[in-house]
């Protein structure tokens, strides 16, 4: 099947097959890897794609459903070489580890900050329920989260 | 070392990878491919315990586009055993399948659904034969037996005398006695005892393990791994396909997370054999479930009986410890050996006896996970020290100090003495919890003190180069699974050679280009490679120091290192100035090398310590008296470490350790019913979320420049993990009345303690 979605601000035409998920047409199909396999069932957050600005994992959502729509993966989060808030605080804050769930928790952040600019710290650990890290204990995510919240409605917008 | 205050040690800097990790752009083994690579399924055995009678690939081998298919049987052409302690493992099941998960038979195909829909037509025939599935039916008299025999691998000094029990599912056991604790026990005024249970648990690394193995031409391997000891991963490969080890090269780009589930070859044999029949690299990446199937923490029951005098003082210990490694012994004979070895803990006993013993079970393999053995008897010993309290009446804290080992102090003839100060941990975690002060009537408080011996004797070496333009490069095998060692190595090179951060590359570990380390694990990083690279760099510098002498004519002790220039009172030269002025044009570069390789010693496990991991937990806990949840409201974690070398990433790294030990708190266990695991999935296996963290955590550091890494580093990262459980159990006991034995501490179980609870309060007898 033909679909057409926008990635990353860039207009896309896809062959896909109608069984295909997201993850893998945005991993093999257009070499972006920064969405990462990992539970295959919903739970960990590791996939998180934004559609149309709101997070879905994209293990388990079909490619199709994303035709005609705007698709933002972790590789479009920075403006060029200028980094989204969000990374910035997650560099600053030490709120990466091993990595593997970072591009999927600053998508789910950003998700987040779009819907309510500048969340209470309570508002971010319901939020992240979602996205699973084994490395941090989440404080330092969170911190993030928050700092990047402050610096403004930035913070929110992407692409 | 001059005594110039340091620039880049010691401070909060960025991880040197942050950047391409926010960005996406960091690459991990899932992430590669190679032109002609094809993807492996494994077909694995329904059965705990099975006897394989036929296993037929004829159909699968026949389906367009597959290109390999293998069966156990057709691993012909190299030994088809592996394993660390224990060369019990083969690749792929030969006439018995031990446990549910084990891989029976594999295909390689041109893309995943192919190799998915061939396993389908693989045609097995298992006779299913008794499960031992628990400690106790694996020590039963006259029980099934796992294995037969085996034979030791021989790979490591501290393995060197395995005892197994013959005839029985014990593979190995450790013993350790000093004084006469039998005789200490029945002459002491108290003495309280109790036998303690600690789950299977899984490590959930969010990367499941992976491998890119490829042959080339000539008949090398090369491998790219997810694993934290590419140096363990060629030895295992060199003698199952008896080769030289320079023809096996591992690559270890970033790993999604170790914590002891990627030590010791994994999949790697597995992938490499399938990628020789298939005659193209091949790509074997396990699912999360698939992880579950390959190692898990080792579960244990572990019986302790403490001794005080009535002032407090401890007298003895004896401690009987089953641990259940498992079908396969993987690297449990050493969780079992050294999580043994400091059963007593951070305390002065005069009288022990130790003995311990490692069970193979018809589960998945137990192997390594932070805290290395250590966990499941500080769970018991730091409850007991609790329950011991209550009974001399006096403080928790006061009787854990006045048992404390003190600095400089034998912890065993011939090993390293005591290198920290825990009654400080102690003091500021008391503090910083607020022990002495009012609580709140609906919350408790606990705490728990741990040490840990890291693995010995072990190696690490590396090599620093110096650049033409003055840049460095770090060669070193310290695998980056998170944890903050590519940071920390840069950190001690660019402080040793006086240049910024950024100019220092740590180069992935790859056993063609970087040298010899033994393993990412045992919390050994900092102090053992990170000291290699110190004194690679100092070789640098003295290099460095006699040509800018030659070519100044002034002596070296006039020169020091400053801002990337060798300066005298008068002159200046820049490294790429004094590198030009040696080689005569601008190229060539100066080689250091640093080698630690500390060696045998007459202590117990036959290698001292190169430090002591030491750290204190402190616990503020809320329960639910009408569910029974377990609520950990604030934690505070105080961990000896000598000196952070970057306090931001320690600090990361003892936060996650702590989040990771209430996850065994609380909530993990892997259920095994009718013999199988019933919860190997993220659906139904609960990892501590984001709002499972207690509000307030603080991870906190003592430092005392007293280690025998850089700059008076110790090892570290694991220290918070291992006070948890018992510093929470502590606190809930102290709020409740009740004290419970078994992990985790489930609703279920908190609930049912607190109905039966006994009107006398949990530790009175």
């Amino acid at each position: 099947m033909k679909i057409r979605p926008v990635v990353n601000g860039r207009p896309r035409e896809l062959e896909v097959e109608a069984h295909a998920l997201l993850l893998d047409v945005l991993r093999d199909g257009l070499d972006l890897k920064g969405a990462k396999r990992s539970c295959d069932t919903q739970v960990c957050g590791a996939c998180t794609v934004l559609v149309d600005g709101l997070a879905v994992s994209a293990c388990t959502y079909l490619a199709v459903e994303a035709d005609g729509r705007a698709v933002l993966t972790i590789e479009g989060l920075a403006d060029g070489e200028t980094l989204h808030p969000l990374q910035r605080a997650f560099v600053e804050a030490g709120a990466v580890q091993c990595g593997f769930c970072t591009s999927g928790m600053l998508l789910t952040a950003r998700a987040m900050l779009a819907e309510n600019a500048r969340p209470s710290r309570g508002e971010v650990l319901h939020y992240l329920r979602g996205s699973l890290c084994r490395c941090t204990g989440y404080r330092k995510i969170v911190d993030a989260v928050l700092a990047a919240a402050e610096n403004g409605p930035a913070a929110g917008n992407g692409q | 070392m001059s005594a110039r205050p340091l620039r880049v040690v010691g401070r909060p800097v960025p991880r040197v990878d942050a950047l391409e990790k926010v960005t996406g752009r960091a690459r991990y083994v899932t992430d590669l491919t190679m032109p002609g690579m094809v993807h492996a399924k494994v077909l694995r055995s329904p059965y705990a315990h099975a006897r394989v009678t036929r296993v037929d690939v004829t159909r699968a081998r026949a389906v367009p586009g597959v290109v390999a298919a293998l069966a156990g049987a057709d691993v012909t052409w190299c030994d088809p055993y592996y394993g660390p302690a224990y060369r019990d493992r083969p690749v792929l099941a030969l006439d018995v399948a031990r446990y549910e998960g084990e891989p029976v038979a594999a295909v390689a195909a041109v893309d995943e659904a192919t190799a998915e829909a061939a396993l389908e037509l693989i045609d097995v025939d298992y006779e299913p034969l008794t499960a031992v599935m628990t400690l106790e039916q694996a020590l039963a008299p006259g029980a099934p037996l796992v294995h037969a025999g085996q034979p030791p691998a021989g790979h490591f000094a501290d393995l060197s005398t395995l005892r197994p029990k013959p005839s029985t599912n014990v593979c190995h056991q450790f013993h350790f006695a000093r004084g006469d604790a039998a005789a200490a026990l029945a002459g002491a005024d108290v003495v309280v005892e109790d036998a303690y249970r600690f789950p299977p648990v899984q490590h959930v690394a969010l990367e499941a393990h992976a491998v890119l193995a490829a042959w080339d031409e000539s008949g090398a391997l090369t491998l790219w791994a997810s694993t934290q000891n590419p140096y363990s991963v060629r030895v295992e490969l060199a003698k199952m396909f008896d080769v030289p080890l320079a023809r096996i090269r591992v690559v270890v780009p970033h790993l999604g997370g170790g914590f002891g589930s990627k030590t010791y070859a994994k999949l790697e044999p597995l992938a490499a054999i399938l990628a020789r029949a298939a005659g193209r690299p091949v790509r074997l990446a396990a699912s999360i479930p698939e992880a579950f199937q390959t190692v898990r923490r080792c579960a244990s029951r572990v019986a302790v009986r403490v001794g005080f005098r009535r002032d407090g003082s401890l007298v003895a210990v004896e401690c009987d410890a089953s641990y259940d490694v498992g079908a396969y012994a993987d690297i449990g004979p050493r969780v079992v050996q050294k999580g043994t070895y400091t059963a007593t803990g951070p305390y002065r006993v005069p009288h022990v006896t130790l003995d311990s013993r490692a069970v193979y079970t018809n589960t998945t393999p137990g192997g390594a996970f932070r805290g290395f053995g250590v966990p499941q008897l500080a769970w018991a010993l730091e409850s007991l020290f609790d329950v011991a309290a209550a009974r001399l009446d006096r403080d928790p804290v006061d009787l854990r100090r006045q048992n404390f080992l003190a600095h400089g102090e034998e912890f065993a003839p011939g090993d390293t003495p005591i290198d920290g100060k825990l009654e400080e941990s102690l003091g500021r975690a008391a503090e910083a919890i607020g022990w002495t002060q009012a609580r709140a009537a609906d919350r408790g408080r606990g705490v728990a003190a741990m040490l840990k011996a890291s693995v010995a004797p072990s190696v690490s070496e590396a090599i620093v180069r110096l650049h033409a333009d003055g840049s460095v490069t770090v060669l070193a095998s310290a695998v980056e699974m998170g944890q903050g060692a590519r940071t920390v190595l840069a950190q001690i090179a660019a402080e040793v050679l006086c240049v910024p951060l950024d100019h220092v590359t740590v180069v992935q570990p790859d056993t063609a280009v970087t040298p010899y380390d033994q393993t990412t694990s045992s919390s050994r990083s900092t102090a053992m490679t990170g000291r290699a690279v110190q004194v690679a760099a100092e070789d640098v510098r003295e290099q460095l120091l006699a040509a800018a002498a030659q070519s100044l004519g002034l002596a070296v002790r006039e020169l020091e290192l400053a801002d990337g220039a060798v300066v005298a009172p008068s002159r200046r030269l820049t490294y790429a100035e004094t590198l030009a002025l040696k080689f005569g044009m601008s190229g060539g570069e100066l080689i250091g090398r640093g080698v630690i390789a500390p060696g045998r010693t007459a202590a117990p496990l036959g290698g001292s310590t190169p430090f002591w991991e030491m750290a204190v937990g402190a616990a503020e806990v809320s329960v639910d008296e009408e569910t029974g949840a377990v609520r950990v409201e604030r934690y505070v974690s105080v961990a000896d470490v000598g000196r952070a070398i970057n306090p931001l990433t320690l600090e990361g790294q003892d936060e996650g350790g702590v989040v990771q030990g209430l996850g065994h708190t609380l909530l993990e266990e892997m259920l095994y019913a009718d013999g199988h695991l019933l919860n190997g999935t993220l659906l139904v296996y609960r990892v501590p979320r984001a709002d499972d963290s207690p509000a307030e955590l603080e991870c906190r550091f003592v430092e005392n420049a007293d280690g025998s890494g850089p700059f008076g580093s110790k090892g570290a990262g694991e220290g918070s993990l291992i006070p948890v459980s018992p510093a929470v159990a502590n606190a809930l006991a102290r709020l409740t009345g009740v004290r419970l034995r078994e992990l985790p501490l489930t609703p279920e179980r908190v609930w049912r303690a607190l109905r039966s609870r006994s009107p006398q309060g949990p530790d009175a007898r």
